[in-house]
C-alpha cells in the first residue's frame, strides 16, 4: 500500500480520479461515451481533445524545468505558429468550400513549426551563451512574440479557408479526435528518446547539479539548447492545432496565458520547479486534471462572472491536497485530535 | 597581548559531527583581550565550524564557551553579536543599495521621537556613523552607497560595522584574500587599532607572512582536533606548516612496489606549456606520464585545483597549450577532456560531483555514458553491471546500487566518483583533494586504488594538502607556491624536503 501512495503517479491520478468523480455526482451524464457520427462522443473525449494543445506545450514545458529553466514565451510562440500557418494557408471563402489554399499545406505547416522552433532556438541561447536567469530570457520573447505575430497578421484575425487544415483541431483518425493522436504521437516520441537513448539520463543529470554534469563531461549546453529548441517547436505544434480548431489565427488571444497553464500542469503532475526530478506521464495527467477542472465548471453550470475564482479556488485545492507538507500537517492534527 | 592579559573568550573541548563526518573534536580556544590571534589549519581541519559555532550558526555538541568568565550559549549570529562576538567574513557583506552609514547603523536605526513625526533619524545616523568611522581611524564619506565603494574600503566599513555593536571579540574569516598589498596595511591598521583597545581578535588566513605580521599567538586545528596552542614568535613557518599538515606517519606500505611504466623517450601522455590564467595560475609546464603519480602540493591558493581545473578545461585558459602524447588539442571544454581520455575527480564532491538525487548505478554511469555519447545508450542491464562490478571493486558501502548517492557518507560518495572515472578507463586522471574529509580507513583503501591505477598504466595527477599523503603515493612531487611552481622533488623525498619548498619565501 505505502509502494502505491508513494509512486510519484499516485496523487496526480488521485487528484484526476476526484475530479472526475465529483463531476459525475453533479451530472450523471459526465462520464458517459457514446459513438455518434462516426466518432467518440462525450465528456471525457472533450476533455482529451480539448487538453491536447496544452498537453502538448507542457510535454515541452517538462524538459526545460527538468534542466532547472523555464519557459514562459510559449503562448506568444502559439500565437506565431499560429499566424504563420494562416497566413501562409490563407485562401478565400467559396461558398462550395473548396477553397485552395496560397502555398502548399506542407510547407505552411512546416515553416510554422520552422519558426516556433527558432523562437525555441531563441530561447535556448539566451539562456545558455548569454547566461540569462530563464525567466528573464523567455520573458523578452513572451511580449516580443506576441508583438511579431500582431505585426504578421496586421493586428487582424486572419481567417483560414481551406478545409484540410481544419482536420487538425477538428478531425477524427478511427473515431478519435486528430489533436489528441498528435498530443499521444508527440508524448510516445519523446518516452522512447528518454528511454531508448541517454537523454534521460542526462536531463536529469543537468537539472538535479549542472555543474557536476558539466565535470562528468555531458555537453551540457548543447542539450539545454536542444531542449529549448524542442519547447519551442511543440508551442509551434500547440499553435497550429489551435488555429486548426478555430479556423483562424488571433494574435491577441491565441495561447494567452497558456505558459502558465502549462507550469501548472507540469507542477501537478510531480515534476520538481528545481529541476532534475521530471514524468512526461505526471504532465499529461496534470494537463488533464486543469482541463477537467474547467469542463467541470462548465458543465456544473458556473456562471462566467465567477468561473476564475472558481478555478482558482479548485487549484488551490488540488495543490493543497498534492502538497506532502500539508498533508503531514493534517495528520498530524487529525491525530492529535483523537489523542 | 601579554599571557597576563584577561581571557575574554574561552572555548574548551568543544565537539561537533557532521552526518559521517567529525567536524570538531574536543576543540580549545581562548582569546585574550587586546591580543590578535591567529586560527590555522588545512582546509576541513574545523576552522569554519568552530567560528560557525562561537558565532551560533551550529550548536556545538559538547564543550563549553565562556565569555568574560560566563557560560554562554550563543543560538544566532545576531544572538552572539549582542553578547559581543561579532564576525567579518571573506566577503564583504554591506549591502551594495545603501550607504554606508545605512549599512553601519543597519538594524539598530535612530528613531525620531514620535512629535516630529517618528521615522528614522537620518542625521542621527549619519552622526553616528561619522563618529564610528573617525573613532577607527577610517577617512570615508558615509552618504556614499557601499556599492560604489572599493572592496578595500568596503572590507573596512564591514569590519566598522562589527565593531559597531561593542565587540569583544571580532573574528575575520580572510578578511585578506580578495584584498592587494596597500588595501591588506590599511586593515591591519586598523586591527592593530581595535587591539589596543582591548578587544580580543580572532585572524583567519591561509597566508603566512600576514599571520606572522600581525599576530601574536595562534591556535592550529587539524582534521577536526586541536594541535596546539603557540606564540608566533616561538613558532617558525616551517614548524606551523608541519603542525597544520601533520605527520604521524600511517604505518602502511608505503607505494614502493610501484613501478613506473612509463619508457623513456615516450613523450608525455598529458602536457601543457606555458598555461595560466589570469588571477589563478602564473604560466607554468607540467608533463605527466604514463604509469605515472605525479603530486602536487602546495598550501590552498597556491594553484593547486587552478591548475587541475585548467588542465580539464573547466576553466577557460588564457594562456598555454594543452598536449595529448604530443600533440596539440583543441581542449575546451570538459566533454573534449573527457573524449581524449581525460578523467576528473572534483575537490568539491557536493558541489561538482555527484549528483545527488541519482542512483549510484546513475552516477557511476554518468561519464562513461557521456563519453558514449547519446544515442549509444548503455542500457539499464549494463549500468547495471558495471555498477555491481564498481562497488565491489572498490568496496562501495551501500544499502544497494538504486539508493540516491546523496545517502552515502562521504568517503563512499568519493569513491563512486572515482568509479565513475575508472569505468571510462581513463589515460590520465586528475585526483584532486580525493582523500579529504573521509575517514582513515577509506583513505587507505583509497590510496591502494590509486597505486593500482597506476600500476595499469594511467597516469595520474594527485593533489592533497596532506603532504603525507603526496609523499606516500607520488613518483615525482610538484610543489606550488603562490600561483608558481615553486620546484619538483624526486620520489623518496623527505616531507621535511616538502614542508622547505612550500614556506619558501615567507619567513622562516
Amino acid at each position: 500500500m505505502t509502494r502505491v501512495t508513494q509512486h510519484a503517479l499516485f496523487w496526480p491520478a488521485t487528484t484526476l480520479a476526484l475530479l472526475l468523480v465529483v463531476s459525475a455526482i453533479f451530472n450523471p451524464a459526465f462520464l458517459s461515451i457514446a459513438w455518434r457520427d462516426g466518432h467518440l462522443y462525450g465528456n471525457l473525449v472533450d476533455i482529451l481533445n480539448r487538453a491536447a494543445p496544452l498537453m502538448v506545450v507542457s510535454l515541452g514545458m517538462t524538459l526545460v524545468i527538468a534542466v532547472r529553466g523555464l519557459d514562459i514565451s510559449v503562448g506568444a510562440v502559439v500565437a506565431i505558429a499560429a499566424a504563420v500557418a494562416a497566413l501562409m494557408i490563407g485562401g478565400s471563402f467559396s461558398a462550395s468550400g473548396n477553397a485552395a489554399s496560397e502555398h502548399p499545406l506542407w510547407m505552411a505547416l512546416g515553416t510554422a513549426l520552422a519558426a516556433a522552433a527558432a523562437c525555441g532556438l531563441w530561447n535556448g541561447l539566451l539562456v545558455v551563451k548569454a547566461g540569462m536567469q530563464p525567466i528573464v530570457a523567455t520573458l523578452i520573447l513572451m511580449v516580443a512574440g506576441r508583438g511579431i505575430a500582431q505585426l504578421l497578421t496586421g493586428g487582424q484575425i486572419i481567417t483560414v479557408y481551406y478545409p484540410p487544415f481544419f482536420t487538425l483541431g477538428n478531425g477524427y483518425l478511427l473515431g478519435v479526435p486528430v489533436a489528441l493522436w498528435i498530443a499521444v504521437a508527440l508524448w510516445g516520441v519523446l518516452h522512447l528518446a528518454l528511454a531508448r537513448t541517454a537523454l534521460g539520463l542526462f536531463i536529469r543529470a543537468i537539472g538535479g547539479n549542472p555543474e557536476a554534469a558539466r565535470v562528468a563531461g555531458i555537453r551540457a549546453a548543447s542539450i539545454t539548447l536542444c531542449v529549448y529548441t524542442f519547447c519551442g517547436l511543440a508551442a509551434g505544434v500547440a499553435g497550429l492545432i489551435i488555429s486548426s480548431n478555430v479556423k483562424s489565427a488571433d494574435a491577441n488571444n491565441a495561447g494567452q496565458l497558456l505558459e502558465l497553464d502549462a507550469i501548472l500542469a507540469v507542477t501537478l503532475g510531480g515534476t520538481a520547479l528545481t529541476g532534475g526530478r521530471f514524468t512526461l506521464a505526471g504532465t499529461v495527467i496534470g494537463a488533464l486534471i486543469i482541463q477537467t477542472l474547467t469542463s467541470m465548471i462548465y458543465s456544473l453550470g458556473v456562471p462566467p462572472e465567477v468561473n476564475l475564482v472558481v478555478k482558482a479556488a479548485l487549484v488551490f485545492a488540488v495543490m493543497l491536497l498534492q502538497s506532502a507538507e500539508f498533508r503531514g500537517l493534517v495528520l498530524r492534527v487529525a491525530r492529535s485530535a483523537r489523542a | 597581548m601579554a599571557d597576563g592579559a584577561p581571557i575574554v573568550l574561552e572555548a574548551r573541548d568543544i565537539t561537533r559531527a557532521f552526518p559521517g563526518v567529525q567536524a570538531l573534536g574536543g576543540v580549545d580556544l581562548v582569546l585574550r583581550a587586546g591580543e590578535v590571534h591567529a586560527l590555522m589549519g588545512q582546509n576541513g581541519a574545523g576552522k569554519s565550524t568552530l567560528i560557525k559555532v562561537l558565532t551560533g550558526v551550529h550548536a556545538p555538541d559538547g564543550g563549553t564557551i565562556k565569555l568574560l568568565g560566563r557560560g554562554i550559549a550563543p543560538h544566532s549570529p545576531v544572538h552572539a553579536q549582542e553578547l559581543g562576538i561579532s564576525a567579518v567574513h571573506q566577503e564583504s557583506h554591506l549591502l551594495p543599495n545603501l550607504s554606508v552609514a545605512e549599512n553601519i547603523c543597519a538594524g539598530r536605526y535612530p528613531r525620531r521621537p514620535w512629535t516630529r513625526g517618528g521615522g528614522i533619524d537620518w542625521t542621527e545616523t549619519h552622526r553616528r556613523a561619522r563618529e564610528l568611522l573617525a573613532g577607527l581611524g577610517i577617512d570615508l564619506d558615509v552618504t556614499q552607497l557601499a556599492g560604489g565603494l572599493p572592496a578595500a574600503l568596503q572590507q573596512l566599513a564591514t569590519v566598522a560595522r562589527a565593531v559597531a555593536t561593542d565587540a569583544r571579540v571580532l573574528i575575520l574569516d580572510e578578511p585578506t584574500s580578495s584584498l592587494d598589498t596597500d588595501e591588506v596595511q590599511a586593515l591591519f591598521a586598523l586591527i592593530r587599532r581595535l587591539r589596543d583597545q582591548g578587544v580580543a581578535i580572532l585572524f583567519v588566513t591561509h597566508f603566512l607572512d600576514q599571520v606572522y605580521e600581525i599576530c601574536d599567538r595562534m591556535t592550529v586545528l587539524r582534521n577536526g582536533k586541536f594541535v596546539g596552542e603557540y606564540a608566533c614568535a616561538k613558532l617558525d613557518a616551517r614548524g606551523l606548516i608541519a603542525a597544520m599538515v601533520g605527520r604521524e606517519l600511517v604505518h602502511a606500505a608505503k607505494g614502493t612496489e610501484h613501478a613506473v611504466g612509463a619508457e623513456p623517450g615516450t613523450p608525455a601522455v598529458l602536457a601543457a606549456r606555458n598555461i595560466s590564467r589570469r588571477g589563478q595560475l602564473k604560466p607554468m609546464d607540467i608533463e605527466l606520464h604514463g604509469g605515472e603519480i605525479l603530486g602536487l602540493a602546495g598550501l590552498l591558493g597556491s594553484g593547486r585545483t587552478e591548475l587541475a581545473r585548467l588542465l580539464f578545461a573547466l576553466d577557460t585558459r588564457d594562456s598555454g597549450d594543452i598536449l595529448v602524447d604530443g600533440k596539440h588539442t583543441d581542449l575546451d571544454k570538459p566533454a573534449d577532456a573527457l573524449g581524449l581520455g581525460l578523467g576528473f575527480c572534483p575537490e568539491d564532491r557536493k558541489h561538482s560531483g555527484i549528483v545527488a538525487d541519482l542512483s549510484v548505478r546513475e552516477n557511476i554511469a554518468l561519464a562513461l555514458q557521456a563519453r558514449m555519447g547519446l544515442r549509444k545508450f548503455l542500457g539499464l542491464a549494463e549500468q547495471r553491471a558495471l555498477a555491481e562490478k564498481m562497488v565491489a571493486a572498490l568496496g562501495i558501502k551501500t544499502a544497494s546500487i538504486e539508493t540516491p548517492i546523496g545517502q552515502l557518507s562521504g568517503g563512499n560518495q568519493q569513491k563512486a566518483i572515482i568509479a565513475r572515472w575508472l569505468a571510462t578507463q581513463p589515460r590520465v586522471l586528475i585526483l584532486d583533494e580525493p582523500t579529504r574529509g573521509i575517514d582513515i580507513a577509506a583513505k587507505q583503501e583509497l590510496m591502494n586504488e590509486i597505486l593500482e591505477l597506476a600500476n595499469g598504466g594511467t597516469a595520474v595527477l594527485f593533489i592533497s594538502a596532506e603532504i603525507e599523503e603526496v609523499v606516500r603515493v607520488s613518483d615525482r612531487i610538484m610543489v606550488l607556491r603562490d600561483r608558481c611552481k615553486a620546484g619538483e622533488l624526486p620520489r623518496g623525498a623527505e616531507e621535511d624536503a616538502v614542508f622547505s619548498m612550500i614556506a619558501g619565501g615567507s619567513r622562516a
